[in-house]
């Protein structure tokens, strides 16, 4: 009974964020809608068990994306004389498209049986995901530590000061 | 509680941040589209991980938010040296290949 209540509560403040992110007309108020879409997620993660997630989530999205949306929004936004619309005049049709798509992933939803109940985990899910990162999925760990790099060292060499 | 609520959760979310990448102007806001979107992704990966008991969607997800990350990252970056070049992020003014 508390499951249900959580995740109501959860899927109000995810949802009501995550339109407040697409409707807000100031950009700078939708990246703070979004901290708030992206700590709900976290909350759905720990109602589905996996802690460890939900504290990568907090780190990397709400701590990392957000600050460095914030500092190229400051860079890049005129914050003070007059303010371009930040929406274009494809409203209509982009609801549509959405609902259309949201409608169809519904349909699929319902026609297929889903499991109702959840199997036990194999124990401790964090050290089962520090194992399986190190033994079976070593390969692409390595891959995404030099992808990082590679992102990271790109980032640097684009927003250079001029010369 | 199944696990149809959880996919239709990240459904809605999927199709929020479709909307805005579709309707924002500005190239920061549909970056914070495609960001929503991940992360319906995200939720969808982590609950069919939880409901079938196998960890490998939860390694996905961590390897997904990673990549998400590093995108971010270098899209802003992008942006950020569009504005230099254009003084404009506006997605429409951005027309420097049309004909």
């Amino acid at each position: 009974m508390t499951e249900q209540i959580t995740f109501a509560a959860l899927s109000v403040i995810l949802v009501g964020s995550a339109l407040a992110v697409v409707l807000s007309k100031n950009l700078f108020h939708a990246v703070l809608w979004l901290a708030l879409a992206l700590t709900g997620t976290a909350g759905i993660f720990l109602l589905l068990d996996a802690e460890f997630l939900a504290a990568v989530q907090l780190l990397l999205y709400a701590g990392g994306i957000i600050t460095i949306v914030v500092f190229a929004i400051v860079v890049t936004e005129r914050l003070i004389g007059e303010r371009l619309t930040q929406t274009n005049m494809r409203m209509g049709g982009a609801a549509l498209v959405s609902v259309v798509f949201l409608g169809f992933i519904a349909s699929v939803l319902g026609k297929h049986a889903l499991p109702a109940s959840r199997p036990e985990m194999p124990g401790d899910l964090t050290r089962v995901i520090g194992e399986a990162v190190l033994t079976r999925y070593v390969l692409p760990f390595e891959l995404l530590a030099v992808l990082m790099l590679a992102g990271m060292l790109g980032a640097i060499y684009f927003a250079r000061p001029e010369d | 509680m199944g696990l149809q609520p959880y996919l239709l959760l990240s459904a809605v979310v999927f199709s929020i941040g479709l909307f805005g990448v579709m309707t924002r102007r500005n190239t920061i806001g549909i970056l914070l589209g495609i960001e929503l979107m991940m992360n319906a992704v995200n939720i969808n990966l982590v609950a069919f991980s939880r409901y079938t008991a196998v960890v490998s969607g939860m390694i996905f997800t961590v390897f997904t938010i990673c990549i998400t990350v590093t995108e971010a990252a270098l899209g802003l970056a992008i942006v950020i040296l569009l504005f230099r070049v254009r003084r404009t992020v506006m997605a429409d003014h951005l027309d420097l290949l049309k004909g």
